[in-house]
């Protein structure tokens, strides 16, 4: 068994034990509150596949974790620590929806490129502002993302109550996207190729994600854009020594990240709500950490991961509504042990099951020579 | 008397890695014991065994006679061992009597216990001659006295056995020398001491008896008068080795680097180069010698383009680059400049890359390597491995994580990277450093090909064997000044020594 093998196959094996154990806690929480928690997994399933209008669902908040981890991976690959997709996300989100406001009237085929690039554009500067900080001022991005955050939240405030608002209403919203800038809807997608399914906010955007996963990985491992990135995360000094600005990646990834965040924009506001909303971005963000690391910020894994909380969201949702005594907090539970497990004490089982895997290649070794 | 240490068939693996097997040692009470061997050899393990810092897979350890399992490094003070690390255990803002009484203070309160260690302290001194000022702080002293500090620390605790790891590797001639003194002196007292290094002449020089280590094995034992630096080399690679550089004289061209009046400071304000200029021909090897730390990093890192030039100018083929047209790693690359920096782990390499990615570092941007828009791999890969096989990198394996190759492999990486692209100056730092000896005669018939091939050669190293065997004209740095220049025709060990302790050439 080759190096490469053998590292793929232990951090399968440890990710799946994490989620069997925080499955298996939450299964003993479920048992407590006198639920059969056999019957809440099968219903969690359920409600995340089991009819099209959950899949659509699922896969709808799946777009937005794609987005929100890759936002995070990209910036990890540069040793920085982006806690700042929500923000990023919001006022991404903000770009989008003024390019719908008022380009809407134009064809979508017109409209979604220039959204993206808004996105990109307003995300990017969220991102690379405390990237800039960071690098020139030493600000540490930690903290200037969250602070970003905040700033993000009482600005979009701001702008919905006092500027946005469509005149005459009480909720703060803007007024709906003239119908250029509806994306379509998957059911509206699949009904000319004679599938009929319910309506969902699943929609174009979930196409464009899987897309931009594809794109990351292409950039993060074969450019040179991506090497100098990786290279200034894994070792600054070597990075100097190369001829590597430190400052222009630093800022650069930053801005990637942003603009990633940005897309959760295109889906929430093109793709469904068509209008601009408060905190159509609430908690994306965050989870996005827990889906970049859980899928060990890699963009295959991170599409799995985003699954796998699509599934919780969705599936939580159905529980909720299915069963008396577990309630929205239980779902959090949940989540919350899944992020536990399969992201901070990720490395609990790691040597008993790298011992495992020792034993099982040289197992296979000792087989072949007996062959031999 | 039974002797004071038998080490009895030790062996101990780190996963699939024998770092020592069935190793057993005899060291005489009241001599000096030299353990010799190539990095990796397992002489560090060996001594960590004895100190407690690992236990033996199988084997006995006997101190004066009595088995004993030694579980830590406290055990191991308690049976009368001690020990000196290459990197000294001291605590910088305290004085020496601090650092001497620390983790042994006698009761609670502090005071009592300084005032008994103080008296102890100044007996120790007395009966071995290792005068050290008691109050004062560890970070105002040099080098040398630290080192005694930490000899005191052991005798303090009571040992008769020293065991001392590499400890010359940051004194200079006669700092050594003076090392080499304390050592007779705690011999004639009556104390053993264990000599771990990898130069033959410090071997040569103090030991009595000297053991010879090679792949986690003990291969040989000799009295040190009955052997001699050729037989110890020999034992130690498995081979002949060439120790002495053979090389024709120099035939120095034109200036490939000239470098006027370079100031430097650094991060906190302190000037490490003062006022340096010197030339480096095509054709000839600049050797520049000095302690570690009396500027030579500071001023590798601005020739190189690491660090950005403050006052000065630097002419590098011909093009000027001033304080204000600054170049950087990139730039000084493209004007045909390649550097083998100090440390390889932490600048030259990128550990956690594979090789192939390692030996593009700096060339990345290379348009051969390069489509439009994506890196081309298999090029990368197929160039890697040719310079690997090229330059003898074990294994030649490009998509091996750069981590998992020995310190001597890591070094010809690097080395393959920037001798592969056919700079005209070549800057080179360090360039043995952890290296064992095979690799470092490959090394050396390199830098010396590259000069015979016409190429500038600027040589930074602490091995003052190196910088004389290697070097065409010899730098010595103090202190951030170039105490002087010595031809290699007049150079010697001890005019150098002279130089690197910041003594001033006499006006002849």
């Amino acid at each position: 068994m080759s190096e490469r093998t053998a590292n793929i196959l232990v951090v399968t094996l440890i990710t799946f034990t994490n989620l069997l154990i925080a499955f298996a806690i939450s299964g003993i929480f479920v048992w407590s509150v006198g639920e059969d928690p056999l019957f809440a997994l099968e219903t969690l399933l359920y409600g995340a596949f089991g009819y099209d209008e959950g899949i659509g669902y699922t896969l709808y908040y799946t777009t937005n974790f794609i987005f929100t981890g890759l936002a995070f991976a990209v910036g990890f690959h540069c040793r920085l620590f982006n806690i700042g997709a929500e923000g990023q996300a919001y006022i991404g989100g903000l770009g989008v929806g003024l390019v719908c406001l008022w380009l809407g009237d134009w064809p979508t085929i017109l409209v979604f490129p220039l959204a993206v690039l808004a996105a990109v554009i307003f995300g990017g500067i969220w991102g690379a502002i405390p990237g800039y900080l960071q690098a020139k001022r030493g600000s540490h991005v930690v903290i200037t993302t969250i602070m970003f955050n905040f700033i993000a939240s009482v600005l979009m405030v701001y702008l919905l109550v006092n500027v946005l608002i469509k005149p005459g209403q009480m909720s703060p919203e803007s007024r709906e996207f003239e119908s250029g800038a509806f994306l379509p809807a998957m059911h509206e997608i699949l009904a000319p190729l004679g599938f009929e399914i319910t309506p969902t906010p699943l929609n174009f955007t979930f196409f464009w994600a899987l897309i931009c996963a594809f794109l990351v990985w292409r950039f993060v491992w074969h450019t040179r854009w991506g090497y100098e990135l990786r290279t200034v995360g894994a070792n600054e000094t070597a990075a100097v020594y190369g001829g590597i600005s430190v400052t222009r990646n630093i800022i650069l990834a930053m801005a990637i990240c942003g603009g990633l965040a940005g897309f959760v924009g295109i889906n929430e506001l093109m793709g469904f709500n068509h209008r601009i909303i408060l905190n159509f971005q609430l908690g994306y963000g965050f989870t996005g950490i827990a889906v970049s690391l859980i899928g060990r910020n890699h963009p295959l894994g991170i599409l799995l991961a985003s699954l796998l909380f699509g599934i919780l969201y969705q599936g939580g949702a159905e529980l909720d509504l299915e069963m008396q005594t577990i309630d929205r907090n239980m779902i959090v539970l949940i989540q919350g042990l899944v992020i536990l497990f399969a992201g901070a004490l990720e490395n609990l089982f790691r040597p008993q099951i790298e011992a495992f895997v020792k034993r099982l290649g040289s197992g296979g070794q000792a087989s072949v020579a007996e062959a031999a | 008397m039974s002797p004071a240490i038998e080490l009895i068939g030790i062996s101990k693996h780190f996963g699939p890695v024998q770092a020592n097997r069935d190793v057993s040692l005899t060291v005489q009470a009241g001599t000096i014991h030299g353990i010799i061997g190539e990095n990796g050899a397992g002489k560090s393990t060996l001594m960590s065994i004895l100190y407690g810092f690992y236990q033996a897979d199988a084997g006995e350890i006997r101190v004066q006679g009595q088995p004993l399992k030694i579980h830590s490094a406290h055990d191991a003070i308690e049976s009368g061992i001690g020990m000196v690390h290459q990197h000294f255990m001291l605590v910088d803002t305290f004085t020496v009597l601090e650092n001497v009484v620390l983790g042994v203070e006698s009761g609670f309160q502090l005071d009592r216990s300084l005032e008994e260690a103080r008296q102890e302290l100044l007996r120790l001194e007395r009966e071995y001659r290792l005068e050290v000022d008691a109050d004062a702080l560890i970070q105002k002293l040099p080098v040398g006295l630290q080192q005694r500090v930490e000899i005191l620390k052991a005798l303090y605790r009571g040992a008769d056995i020293l065991i001392l790891d590499e400890p010359t590797g940051v004194l200079t001639p006669q700092e050594a020398d003076d090392l080499f003194r304390i050592l007779s002196e705690l011999r004639s007292q009556g104390k053993t001491v264990i000599l771990i290094t990898h130069k033959l002449r410090e071997i040569m020089a103090i030991t009595d008896h000297v053991s010879v280590m090679r792949q986690g094995e003990m291969v040989a034992h000799r009295p040190t008068s009955e052997t001699n630096q050729e037989e110890l080399a020999e034992l130690m690679v498995g081979r002949k080795v060439l120790l002495r550089v053979d090389k024709a004289p120099a035939t120095p061209g034109e200036p490939v680097l000239v470098v006027e009046n370079l100031r430097v400071w650094d991060d906190s304000g302190v000037e490490r180069v003062k006022d340096v200029s010197f030339e480096v021909r095509a054709g000839e090897i600049i050797g520049v010698a000095g302690v570690s730390g009396n500027g030579q990093t500071e001023l590798l890192e601005v020739l190189t383009g690491i660090r950005p030039l403050q006052q000065g100018q630097l002419r590098l083929n011909g093009t000027a680059i001033t304080p204000e047209a600054h170049a950087d790693g990139a730039r000084m690359r493209e004007l045909g400049l390649a550097h083998v920096p100090e440390d390889r782990q932490r600048m030259g390499l990128v550990t956690a890359f594979e090789a192939a990615e390692n030996i593009i570092l700096g060339y990345h941007r290379d348009p051969k390597y390069n489509g439009r828009i994506e890196m081309d791999r298999t090029r990368i890969v197929e160039e890697s491995s040719a310079e690997m096989t090229a330059y003898d990198v074990r294994p030649p394996n490009p998509l091996l994580r750069s981590s998992l190759f020995s310190g001597g492999n890591q070094q010809k990486l690097v080395v393959a990277r920037e001798m592969a692209r056919d700079p005209s100056l070549l800057v080179v730092g360090q360039p043995t450093r952890g290296v064992d000896i095979g690799a470092i005669e490959f090394i050396h018939r390199r830098i010396i090909a590259m000069r015979d091939a016409g190429k500038g050669v600027l040589l930074v190293s602490v091995e003052l064997d190196e910088i004389l065997s290697l070097s065409d004209r010899i730098l010595v740095m103090f202190n951030g000044q170039l105490m002087g220049e010595i031809p290699e025709a007049e150079a010697d060990e001890r005019a150098i020594g002279l130089l690197m302790a910041g003594v001033q050439q006499e006006a002849a």
